[in-house]
C-alpha cells in the first residue's frame, strides 16, 4: 500500500508556505503534488508552473554561497525587550519560540562568503523568524554588515524577506530604517556595488529602507514587494487591486526594480555583475562548475 | 468637520461653562459672584492640573490628532516671516499633502516642509488629510537639495497619519521615495531640525524627519504603527487601541528615553490649540538655538553628529 503511504507524507506537512516535508509536496500554487528531493533540485521552484518557494536563510545561504565559504559576523546579538511588550505573549517568549522554529537568534544573518568567485557581504532575511521583522538587532546587523563591506572593500548583496518594521520594539524598530539607510549614504560613496535581491514578500520598513537603495535591486519572480500590504490598500481605497499588484513583474513594469529573475539563474545574474564591477576574484576557489564563469576572466579584472 | 470636545476633558469644559453662567448673572442682575467666580477658577486649574498631568497615550494621541490643533502652515504664519511657497515634485504632480518653501526665520533664510492637514473635508481631500504619495516625498527632497545648494538651514515639521496605501503610491514607488530621503537626508551638508507637531505615523513621518536634532511637541506622539493598527493586529480588535498606545511607547517621555529624540518643547496645558502663540513661541526659541550651534557647524561634524545620533539607536545583548 505505497500509495497510502505517500498520502500521508502529503498530509503530514500542514505548514503553509513553510519548508515542505516529507517525500512529497504540494505546489501552493498550482496544487500539484510534486517530488521533494526533485523540487530542492530546482531551488525550490515548481517544475510545472514555476511558483517559487519562500525559503528560508538558511537554504537561501546554501543556494548562493560556495560550501564553507560562509563566516558569521555579530552572532552574537540577541534581541532585549526595551518595552517590556506583552500582547498575547511576552516578546521575550516570541523571540524564544522563533529561535526554536527557525534555529536562529535572529531575522537576519550576515556575514562573508564567496559567490562564485568572488567574496562579497553577504545578508540574508528569514521570514519565518517573526515574519523577518527588523527590530534594533536586525538594524544593528545590517550597519555592521555595510559597515564591514566598506572598510574591507567587498560587495554587498543583502537578500530581503520582511514584513517590514517590528511592532514589539515600538519606535526603536521604526528608528532601525533611518540608521541602515544613513550606513548605506556613507557605504554608496565608496563606489562598490550594492545589490538588493527582493524576495516574497517585501514590504513595509525594509523595502522603504536599505532594501530599495541598491544600486542594482533584483526582484525575484512572482515576489510581492511594495511599501503598505494589499490588505491595508484594498480596506483604504475600497476598490479591487489590479491584477499582479505588488508582484515582482509589476514593480519592474513601473519602473521599481531593474530586473526580474527566476532563482535558478540568480547566481548567474550576481556572477555577471560582479565581473562587470571589476570585483576581484579569489582565486583559492575551485571553481564551481554550475556557475559557468571562467576563471581566466575573472583573474585579469582590474579591481 | 464636527468638532466634539474629548471625553476626558468634560469636567474641565463643565466647570467653564458654570464660571461663564456666574459671570453672566452678575453682570446681568448685578449679583456680586466674584468669591464664587474666583473659587471656581482655582478648582478649574487644578482640575485641568490633575487632568493634564496625569494623561494616557492614549489620550496624548488624541490631542495630537485634534482638529483644532495647530498645522504646519499655521507655524510658519507665526514663527517665520517672508514665506513663499514652493510647489511640485518636477516629475508628476504637486502633492498638496506635503508643503514647503523658503522664509525667513530672524533674519535667517531657511528651507521648510512639513506635512499638512486640512481643517474641513473639502481641504482634507486635497490635502489627502496629510498623507503623502511619494511625490510628497520627492518634492520634500527637491526643497532640501535646493537648500544644500544655497546653504539654507532645514527646519521640518512633522503631522502624518502615515503615508498613503494607495494604488499609484505603490505604482510610483512609495517605499522607494521615503527610503531615498532617508539615505539623502543622513548626509545632507546643510543642518537639519526636525519638530514633530502633531502624529509622526510610521515611515510616513519619517520619510522628511532626519535631522540633527529632533524634537517633540509635549503633546504630540510618534511610533512605528498607530495603536488603531497595532491592536488591531494584536488582538484584531481596534477597540484596545488605548492599550497599544500605552505598549508602544510612543510620548515624548519616552523617545527620550530611548535616545529617539533631543528635547520635548512645552505646550500649553491641554494642548497647543487652545493657545498656538505660545507654543509657537516656544518652537521658536528652540529652533533658533538649534541653529545657532548647527550652523556654525562644519560639514563634516554636522553630518557626523547626525549620523551617530542615529547609529546609536537601538537596544540588543551581545551574548
Amino acid at each position: 500500500m505505497a500509495w497510502k503511504r505517500s498520502v500521508e507524507y502529503i498530509l503530514k506537512p500542514k505548514k503553509r508556505k513553510g519548508i515542505p516535508e516529507g517525500l512529497w509536496s504540494k505546489c501552493l500554487a498550482c496544487s500539484r503534488i510534486l517530488y521533494t528531493e526533485q523540487l530542492i533540485k530546482n531551488f525550490k521552484v515548481c517544475p510545472k508552473c514555476g511558483y517559487h518557494f519562500r525559503l528560508s536563510a538558511k537554504e537561501r545561504l546554501s543556494q548562493l554561497l560556495e560550501d564553507d565559504t560562509f563566516e558569521e559576523m555579530d552572532a552574537n546579538l540577541e534581541s532585549v525587550d526595551p518595552l517590556k511588550f506583552e500582547d498575547s505573549k511576552k516578546y521575550p517568549q516570541r523571540i524564544k519560540e522563533a529561535q526554536e522554529k527557525t534555529g536562529l537568534k535572529e531575522a537576519v544573518i550576515t556575514g562573508e562568503g564567496v559567490i562564485g568567485t568572488y567574496k562579497v557581504a553577504v545578508g540574508f532575511f528569514d521570514f519565518p523568524f517573526l515574519g523577518g521583522s527588523m527590530a534594533s538587532v536586525v538594524g544593528e546587523k545590517i550597519c555592521r554588515l555595510i559597515e564591514a563591506a566598506g572598510e574591507k572593500k567587498l560587495p554587498l548583496v543583502i537578500v530581503s524577506a520582511s514584513g517590514g518594521a517590528r511592532m514589539q520594539e515600538g519606535i526603536l524598530s521604526l528608528m532601525q530604517m533611518a540608521k541602515t539607510s544613513a550606513a548605506l549614504s556613507f557605504y554608496s560613496k565608496k563606489a562598490l556595488p550594492y545589490i538588493s535581491v527582493l524576495t516574497d514578500p517585501t514590504t513595509g520598513g525594509v523595502s522603504a529602507s536599505f532594501a530599495f537603495l541598491a544600486d542594482i535591486i533584483i526582484a525575484e519572480q512572482g515576489a510581492l514587494i511594495g511599501f503598505a500590504g494589499p490588505r491595508v490598500i484594498e480596506q483604504t481605497v475600497k476598490q479591487k487591486l489590479p491584477d499582479k499588484f505588488q508582484k515582482a513583474e509589476f514593480l519592474l513594469e513601473h519602473g521599481m526594480v531593474d530586473m526580474v529573475v527566476h532563482r535558478k539563474n540568480l547566481k548567474q545574474v550576481l556572477l555577471k555583475i560582479f565581473k562587470l564591477f571589476y570585483i576581484k576574484s579569489v582565486s583559492s576557489i575551485r571553481q564551481d562548475p554550475v556557475v559557468g564563469v571562467e576563471r581566466k576572466n575573472s583573474n585579469t579584472n582590474k579591481g | 468637520m464636527h468638532i466634539k470636545e474629548l471625553e476626558f476633558e468634560k469636567p474641565i469644559i463643565e466647570l467653564e461653562k458654570r464660571i461663564q453662567e456666574l459671570k453672566s448673572s452678575s453682570s446681568d442682575e448685578g449679583f456680586d459672584l466674584s468669591k464664587e467666580i474666583k473659587d471656581l477658577e482655582e478648582k478649574v486649574n487644578d482640575k485641568k492640573m490633575e487632568i493634564f498631568r496625569n494623561i494616557t497615550a492614549w489620550q496624548r494621541t488624541q490631542i495630537a490628532r485634534h482638529p483644532k490643533r495647530p498645522y504646519t502652515l499655521d507655524y510658519i504664519g507665526l514663527i517665520m516671516e517672508d514665506f513663499i511657497e514652493l510647489h511640485g515634485d518636477r516629475t508628476f504632480y504637486d502633492d498638496l499633502a506635503i508643503v514647503g518653501g523658503i522664509a525667513s526665520l530672524d533674519e535667517r533664510t531657511v528651507v521648510v516642509i512639513g506635512h499638512q492637514k486640512g481643517r474641513d473635508t473639502k481641504e482634507n481631500l486635497k490635502r489627502n488629510f496629510g498623507m503623502a504619495n511619494p511625490e510628497g516625498y520627492r518634492k520634500a527632497l527637491r526643497l532640501m537639495k535646493f537648500a544644500e545648494k544655497f546653504s539654507f538651514p532645514v527646519i521640518t515639521f512633522i503631522d502624518t497619519p502615515g503615508a498613503y496605501p494607495g494604488i499609484g503610491a505603490e505604482e510610483r514607488g512609495q517605499a522607494c521615495a521615503i527610503a531615498t530621503n532617508l539615505k539623502e537626508m543622513a548626509s545632507l551638508t546643510v543642518p537639519i531640525v526636525t519638530v514633530v507637531i502633531g502624529e509622526g505615523g510610521s515611515g510616513g513621518a519619517l520619510g522628511i524627519s532626519i535631522g540633527n536634532y529632533i524634537y517633540m511637541l509635549e503633546y504630540s506622539v510618534y511610533y512605528v504603527c498607530s495603536p488603531e493598527a497595532c491592536s488591531s493586529i494584536l488582538w484584531r480588535d481596534v477597540s484596545k487601541a488605548t492599550i497599544a498606545a500605552e505598549l508602544q511607547g510612543i510620548t515624548g517621555k519616552d523617545l527620550l528615553k530611548f535616545g529617539v529624540i533631543d528635547g520635548i518643547i512645552p505646550e500649553t496645558l491641554g494642548g497647543s490649540h487652545k493657545n498656538p502663540e505660545e507654543t509657537a513661541k516656544n518652537i521658536k526659541t528652540t529652533l533658533k538655538k538649534a541653529f545657532e550651534e548647527l550652523c556654525s557647524m562644519p560639514t563634516e561634524k554636522l553630518i557626523s553628529q547626525r549620523y551617530e545620533k542615529y547609529r546609536k539607536i537601538g537596544e540588543y545583548s551581545t551574548i
